[in-house]
């Protein structure tokens, strides 16, 4: 029953995209309205919630003393978590689709540490033996589809309010600071459902159950492409993937001012 | 902050750390419907705590050894994130954290009428953001917020608070620096404010029987300011969907 109606709605979702139009009115390149909320735990050393229309992703970052990989002694790293939580979405009943999950937080790590946004050697703390290990995690509020960029907006908007705690003999000091985490870039996702031939920029939930294939580029800043994930089971021509690329490059001018 | 082994005076000339009179709670705020895809939900902020709830259901229970022919189930899960502790916390639930969530459950199956949904599920979900003591009742209260605004039939509303002693006073709605006294007790509290049927009760620590009797009269007093303040913002929420139509 579920699927007839989900196939009814994906049929008027691509009917209406051979007119050239979304079920939501919006340009083909248009996103939602977007905002970010700021400061959303004062237990969090940085935290954020990002809204793209009624899809919505808290994020938090804690800061936590650890013992660096042998072979990066003077390296700090970043551990990027991801939850759907089950109100997020009715069809979370039985719990939510664990490769998913897995991928959307992968993707989200993959834009933050591939930007080189954060100097890993800025989170040494004394070499070889101990590193700030910085645990982004995010979850999803609200899902209506298009995960990937409103956790990435969200990751960003928290790891720019994160602070550094301070440490007393290798132990925390609770509510106390010693600065602020030096960001060098502004990771951010842009992804694009291809839908029935006609390739759309964050596509709402209606939309991503009709999709065919998913792409989603990260953009470091105005110029510096960091990552790529292509998903489901439909394809792309390489001028379509350039097209994404450059739409991504002129929406990061404006997302990139809100966090 | 309170160093150890300082003697401290949790409450001096009527006044508490923060400022606070013994039977004032801290400041709240209520917001009902704000999940757009949940049945019902609720967002509260009461001090630092940031907790929002969601509702899913009644929906079908499965598996269907679940269910019960005669009444819905209420399957109630609290949760925190890993930011909202001092320290990151496990994101692996907790012991604590099923306890509080079967606990929680049982309260609320007393306020709705469970017998009109056999064979289903009433799903509430509280994740918590942000925390500083009390918690579990503020959490409570959001998921009545969002039971109701899924327009769940029910016999009452559920108003919880937490009220206890520190430093050899009884206090309603501490904080986590009155929580970490040394003589300190936490009650968390729910009722049904109708009727004062207690709905929820957990102790820890020690208490005379007359610092209990006087806990509890607080501690009703607490849910029926609580009350107050839900009926306000379900009727906040209600008028706004009233004015959009």
């Amino acid at each position: 029953m579920e699927d007839v109606i989900w196939n009814l709605k994906s049929d008027n979702v691509i009917s209406l995209l051979k007119e050239g139009k979304r079920v939501d009115g919006r340009a083909l390149d248009e996103y939602r309205p977007i905002s970010i909320q700021k400061g959303i735990s004062e237990n969090a050393d940085g935290g954020a919630r990002a809204k793209i229309g009624d899809t919505e992703v808290a994020s938090g970052v804690k800061l936590i003393p650890g013992t660096p990989y042998p072979d990066n002694p003077d390296k700090g790293t970043i551990s990027t978590g991801a939850e759907l939580l089950q109100f997020a979405n009715p069809e979370f009943e039985v719990g939510p689709p664990r490769e998913a999950v897995i991928e959307l937080a992968r993707v989200v790590d993959r834009g933050i540490r591939e930007s080189k946004a954060i100097d890993f050697k800025t989170l040494c703390i004394r070499e070889g033996e101990l590193v700030w290990i910085a645990f982004i995690d995010s979850y999803v509020l609200n899902d209506d589809g298009n995960l990937f960029d409103a956790m990435a907006l969200a990751a960003l908007a928290a790891l720019n309010q994160t602070k550094i705690p301070k440490l007393e003999d290798d132990k925390l000091v609770k509510h106390e600071y010693t600065g602020k985490l030096k960001m060098l870039k502004q990771p951010l996702l842009f992804t694009f459902a291809k839908i029935a031939g006609e390739v759309v920029l964050d596509p709402n939930f209606l939309e991503w159950k009709a999709m065919d294939a998913r792409f989603t580029c990260s953009t470091a800043d105005d110029k510096t492409l960091c990552a790529f994930q292509k998903g489901e089971s439909g394809s792309f021509k390489a001028s379509e993937i350039d097209e994404c690329i450059e739409i991504a490059f002129k929406k990061g001018k404006d997302l990139r001012k809100l966090v | 902050m309170p160093k150890k082994d300082e003697k401290i005076e949790y409450v001096k000339g009527g006044k508490r750390l923060d400022g606070r009179k013994v039977d004032e709670l801290r400041p709240i705020k209520m917001e009902v419907g704000v999940l757009p895809r949940a049945d019902g939900s609720a967002y509260i902020e009461w001090g630092q705590n940031k907790i929002i709830a969601g509702v899913m259901g009644p929906r079908e229970a499965l598996p269907k050894h679940t269910q019960n022919p005669y009444k819905a189930r209420v399957s109630y899960t609290y949760r925190m994130a890993t930011f909202s502790v001092p320290d990151r916390k496990n994101p692996r639930p907790a012991r604590r954290e099923i306890e509080i969530s079967k606990v929680s459950g049982e309260a609320l199956e007393r306020a709705i009428f469970l017998e009109r949904f056999p064979n289903t599920t009433i799903d509430v979900f509280v994740e918590i953001l942000d925390s500083n003591a009390g918690t579990r009742v503020a959490a409570l209260v959001a998921a009545s917020l969002a039971l109701a605004d899924a327009g769940l039939p029910m016999r009452d509303l559920v108003s919880a608070v937490g009220v206890g002693k520190a430093g050899g006073e009884i206090i309603l709605d501490l904080n986590k620096d009155e929580e970490d006294a040394p003589d300190a007790v936490d009650i968390p509290l729910a009722i049904l404010p109708r009727t004062e049927e207690i709905v929820l009760l957990q102790m820890d620590g020690l208490l005379t029987k007359a610092e209990w009797a006087k806990s509890l009269k607080l501690g009703i007093e607490g849910c029926k300011q609580i009350h107050e303040m839900q009926r306000q913002a379900l009727r906040k929420k209600f008028a706004e969907a009233e004015a959009k139509r």
